[in-house]
């Protein structure tokens, strides 16, 4: 067995890992980076789709490209990186990281470590669909790596399930690549991806996407045969006489993203609605040397958030090893009406930071309020947009004058 | 004639109604700010795409080697360019940036690879020897 | 002397392996993929202590003498078992003479340990149970295995002890002369056989029926699940069972062998024709839950990772058919209901060594190894025995499946001995059962077994047949 101290471990090579590494590395902090895969990047790997980047780089990238970049930045620092290198158990009392590899097990024994490890996809058993279980059922992601990393395709006609940006893209790329795209089929009224992405990836293929609907039962004995759906009421629940059969051997899933917390879940404190590490405007949890970033915090949309999240967690890492992190008390964000994902759950004094959040429900004109201190007008408000919104210092100083500050977003 | 959008230049997704007289976007209107005229006037007569996909890699780690096109492309020609790179292979390694093909369908886009493919069996140089 | 077992469930695989003890050809086929596909998938995986069944019947000996040999046949096979206890509870005074009657029967049929308990004692072991317990029976010897797992292992010592296996091959006749066994024909040839088992689960009526014999129909009764993911942490540590009804004993709430926690079977009868329809359906998996939160009704649901339904083999008379037949040599093990699997052990002793031992004269052979050693582990070996293991072979240091910690070398283990399809490689080591579901494994286990059975990864299929999971390239 190996045993290695560091000061930052980060756990994670995709773009909060990688970010946050390269931040920690640039603080002057000895940094380590784990990556289970073969190669960094993570998600981004697959995601070989153009759109990454434009708050970054200012560039419209591809996935593998803006991976590319974070690793290039990393590299420079001389940070260490193992990838092929899987944690599989943290001990808090020790704070001694367990991990393994084809070079053996070893135990990293860090002074600050960086939670990012990113998301999974929901499964199809989660759904709790009626039928039986087929070969033929993938979820985008799966589908995604099939096709992009090893050159195959899951089957001939497919239908999609679920109308977030994975899916979206999917839906394009398989029709791209001579699949029949039956049909993305979608649960809420309004898709769940970016606006973009519909019209570039159904409009632009005649692919038709079905909102309301719902899968009621899926066929075949060995491979999938059919898949039939039905529009659904206001409580999700399918009207009988509206369903609709399609003949498709494929069905590909994108109905959500779970943040990956298992190794910390036995000793850090979540936030239920983020499903992820309650996080400061530091992006620290509730343990003092854990520090947290990326879809595994909450699931973000854009890889610009979630490196610039990253950032802070690889910078306010450092700082804790160095004993420079800011300990001013702190404000904690309560959510009220109509907020689902929000970032960081409580603010630090004196760090002026960025807020994300995601609305629960699509609305036209709407208010965003936080605490008293704000209150900003928004055109339009959609779930599959999170909103940005960036704290200077003078606003921060009042709205952490209070213990607590509301955060909702008001239709208007 | 008048032709519905969606401007996609920002979150906002404005609802957009281009007119267009003569095969000539004549107006636009739903428009918040000058980015979303100017997406109409394109995207009504010639909607222009990034395209991205994949092309064949010989004697590399991977299969395949991601692809864009460095510039956006007519959307009419998307089947055609799509066909052409069917047809192309490239010899690993790869360089990320590296041109596979120039010019591609005429269309003053190049075609560059948006990652890099090393040779098969090389040894992965992020695997360092941490321990030793 | 050559003897054919038609069926790699639990209970031919056992007899499989007990006939491996004597001096004969043995032969098992099995029309799936792989081993344990059948019945013994899809179930409660719950050693049953015996006191639900009647006293005096077959059942009722085989379970309880079924459990009592878990103890050493998971030892010797390498196979998870645990004794963790059960409790039966009733939630009104109605339901209490009812707990008493299964104490008794439990008494009766020799059940070790039963103990009436007040709800105070109950609420105490058990604090996640609905407070609306009034008593429950406490009974300690009851388990939870894995039951394709013991089908697997036992298939593997059979083979190391001379058996010949055949898998996705299905026996589609059999010869019978003279009131005799003579030939067994399959899809894929003919073979003169002396003697031929018949533990063909939901099938057996239809094995029956080639040999020419008059047999009760057997008749799939679904039962349906869901099952939570590990993170559920310890809501109970027993496994729960509410009062019994009359047909069933009722939908419980079980921990599995590897953390999470099952909730069901509901209980629907089905045509006899019905025998593959293992669909879940809407009110079968909402039956399962709410009867489940019946017992612990702070079930986070969120936390299911999958539902799944099992066919249970339902003779008319609920009693096994277990025994030498009116043909010469044809001998079954049919009509294996619940508690099938706790008496798997106990009948394929009975059947091998009672019964087909002296009908067929068999004699022990002397080279008999009851030890198999089940797929290593990594990451449940001790820091430097897994350095050891990775040093000599660096692929046990690569995890292919993250949710369960599965390496590399596990999967390659799984298809050396025997894993073809995504599922085989899945029920041998557990990678792609966990929360995920295989959204991050599935690839890498089918290029993996792609290389190493030498196949295009296009042929791979989730679980043999026409099961493919992929279909064409992109770009050739
Ligand atoms: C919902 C449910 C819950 C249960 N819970 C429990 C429990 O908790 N505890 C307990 O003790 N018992 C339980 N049981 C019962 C237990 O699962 C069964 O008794 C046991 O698994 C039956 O094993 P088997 O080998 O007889 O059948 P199977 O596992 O079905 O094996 C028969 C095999 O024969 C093969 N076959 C069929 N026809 C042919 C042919 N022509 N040629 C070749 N092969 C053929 C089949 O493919 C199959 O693999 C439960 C059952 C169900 C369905
Ligand atoms: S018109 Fe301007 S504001 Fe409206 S969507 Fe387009 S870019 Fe955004």
């Amino acid at each position: 067995m190996n045993e290695k101290s560091v000061d930052v471990l980060v756990v994670g090579g995709g773009a909060a890992g990688l970010a946050a590494a390269t931040a920690a590395a640039n603080a002057g902090a000895q940094t380590l980076l784990l990556e289970r895969d073969e190669e960094a990047g993570g998600v981004l790997n697959q995601c070989i789709h153009t759109g990454f980047g434009l708050h970054r780089y200012h560039e419209e990238l591809a996935g593998p490209e803006f991976g590319y970049r974070l690793l290039t930045e990393l590299t420079r620092t001389g940070a260490e990186v193992l990838s092929g290198c899987s944690v599989i158990n943290i001990d808090p009392q020790g704070r001694a990281v367990e991990a393994m590899s084809p070079e053996g097990r070893m135990t990293i024994h860090p002074k600050a470590l960086v939670w990012a490890s990113g998301a999974r996809e929901r499964p199809y058993g989660a759904l709790m669909a009626p039928g039986p279980r087929p070969a033929g059922i993938y979820t985008a992601g799966l589908a995604q790596r099939f096709v992009n990393i090893h050159g195959f395709l899951p089957g001939k006609r497919a239908l999609i399930l679920g109308s977030g940006d994975i899916g979206l893209i999917m839906a394009r790329r398989l029709r791209l690549e001579g699949m029949d795209v039956l049909a993305v089929v979608e649960l809420q009224p309004t898709p769940g991806g970016l606006m973009r992405n519909v019209v570039q990836c159904l409009e632009d293929y005649d692919i038709p996407l079905l909102l309301s609907h719902s899968i009621v039962g899926v066929e075949g004995h060995e491979r999938l045969t059919g898949v039939t759906i039905a529009r659904v009421d206001e409580s999700r629940r399918p009207l009988p006489g509206t369903e609709k059969h399609f003949a498709v051997d494929t069905l590909i899933l994108s109905i959500g993203l779970i943040p990956e917390n298992e190794l910390i879940l036995p000793f850090t404190p979540i936030d239920t609605v983020n499903r992820g590490p309650r996080v400061n405007s530091l992006m620290q949890t509730e343990v003092p040397w854990l520090f947290a970033a990326g879809n595994n915090v909450a699931v973000f949309d854009l890889v610009d958030s979630v490196a610039a999240v990253g950032e802070t967690a690889g910078r306010s890492a450092a700082l804790y090893v160095q004993g420079n992190l800011p300990r001013e008390g702190s404000t904690h964000l309560v959510r009220g009406k109509n907020v689902l994902h929000l970032v960081p759950t409580s603010l630090v004094a004196d760090v002026p930071t960025t807020i994300y959040l995601r609305a629960s429900r699509t609305m036209g004109q709407a208010t965003l309020h936080i605490g008293d201190v704000i209150s900003r007008k928004l055109p339009v408000v959609r779930p599959s947009e999170m909103i940005e919104i960036h704290i200077p210092q003078d606003v921060l100083t009042r709205l952490t004058r209070e213990k607590e500050a509301r955060v909702e977003v008001i239709e208007t | 004639m008048e032709k519905k959008l969606i401007c996609v230049s920002c979150p906002i997704g404005c609802e957009l109604t281009a007119r267009i007289e003569n095969g000539v976007v004549t107006s636009v209107t739903g428009n918040r700010c000058p980015h979303g005229e100017a997406y109409a006037r394109q995207e009504a007569i010639d909607p222009m795409r990034v395209l991205p996909t994949s092309v064949r890699v010989i004697g590399g780690e991977l299969p395949l080697v991601s692809v864009k096109t460095d510039q956006p492309v007519p959307k009419r020609l998307i089947w055609q360019i799509m066909d052409h790179i069917r047809t192309l292979s490239i010899e690993a390694p790869v360089k990320i940036g590296q041109v596979l093909a120039e010019n591609i369908m005429e269309t003053g886009a190049n075609l560059v690879a948006t990652r890099e493919v090393r040779l098969a069996q090389e040894q992965s140089p992020s695997r360092s020897a941490l321990f030793e | 002397m050559r003897i054919a077992v038609i069926g790699g469930g639990i209970v031919g695989s056992l007899i499989a392996r007990e006939l491996t003890r004597y001096d004969a050809d043995i032969l098992l086929f099995e029309k799936e993929a792989d081993i344990g596909w059948g019945v013994t998938k899809a179930n409660s995986a719950v050693v049953h202590g015996g006191f639900h069944e009647t006293p005096g019947t077959d059942r009722a000996s085989f379970c309880v003498e079924g459990n009592r040999l878990y103890e050493s046949i998971s030892r010797e096979l390498d196979v998870p078992f645990k004794r963790i206890g059960a409790y039966v509870v009733a939630f009104s005074d109605d339901e209490v003479p009812a707990l008493h009657l299964l104490y008794e029967q439990g008494l009766e049929n020799g059940v070790p340990g039963l103990e009436l308990q007040d709800r105070e004692t109950v609420l105490t072991r058990e604090p996640h149970l609905s407070p609306s317990v009034v008593a429950g029976l406490w009974s300690p010897s009851v388990g939870i295995t894995e039951p394709w797992g013991l089908a697997i292992a036992s298939v593997e010592n059979a083979v190391a002890n001379g058996l010949d296996l055949h898998v996705a091959e299905g026996v589609t006749g059999l010869d019978v002369a003279d009131s005799r066994v003579k030939r067994m024909i399959t899809g894929k040839g003919e073979y003169e056989v002396d003697a031929v088992v018949n533990a063909a689960g939901l099938f057996a009526d239809r094995i029956a029926e080639m040999a020419g014999i008059a047999q009760p129909i057997i008749s799939p009764r679904r039962g349906e699940y869901a099952l939570l993911d590990k993170k559920v942490g310890p809501l109970v540590s027993s496994v729960i069972f509410p009062t019994p009804s009359d047909i069933s004993k009722g939908t419980l709430v079980v921990p599995t062998i590897d953390g999470g926690i099952l909730l069901g079977p509901t209980a629907k009868d089905l045509p006899a024709g019905d025998k593959t329809a293992t669909e879940t359906t809407r009110d079968g998996v909402h039956e399962a839950i709410e009867g489940a939160r019946r017992l612990v009704p702070d079930l986070d649901l969120s936390l299911v990772v999958k539902t799944f339904a099992g066919l249970r083999p339902e003779t008319p008379d609920k009693q096994f058919i277990v025994g030498q037949s009116d043909v010469d040599g044809f001998f079954q093990a049919a009509g294996m209901r619940s508690p099938g699997l706790t008496a798997a052990p106990a009948v394929a002793q009975y059947l091998v060594h009672e019964v087909m031992a002296s009908a067929l004269n068999l004699v022990k052979k002397r080279s008999f190894d009851p030890v198999r050693h089940g797929i290593r582990k990594v990451i449940e070996l001790s820091g430097e025995e897994a350095d050891a293991l990775i040093e000599a072979d660096p692929s046990y240091g690569s995890v292919i499946c993250q949710c369960n910690h599965v390496t590399e070398g596990e999967v390659v283990e799984a298809i050396h001995r025997g894993a073809r399809t995504l599922d085989g490689v899945k029920f041998r080591t557990r990678a792609g059962f966990g929360r995920c579901q295989g959204g991050f494994c599935t690839d890498k286990i089918l290029m993996i077994l792609a290389r190493e059975l030498n196949l295009s990864p296009g042929s791979i299929t989730l679980r043999g047949g026409e099961s493919e999971v992929l279909s064409g390239k992109v770009r050739l």
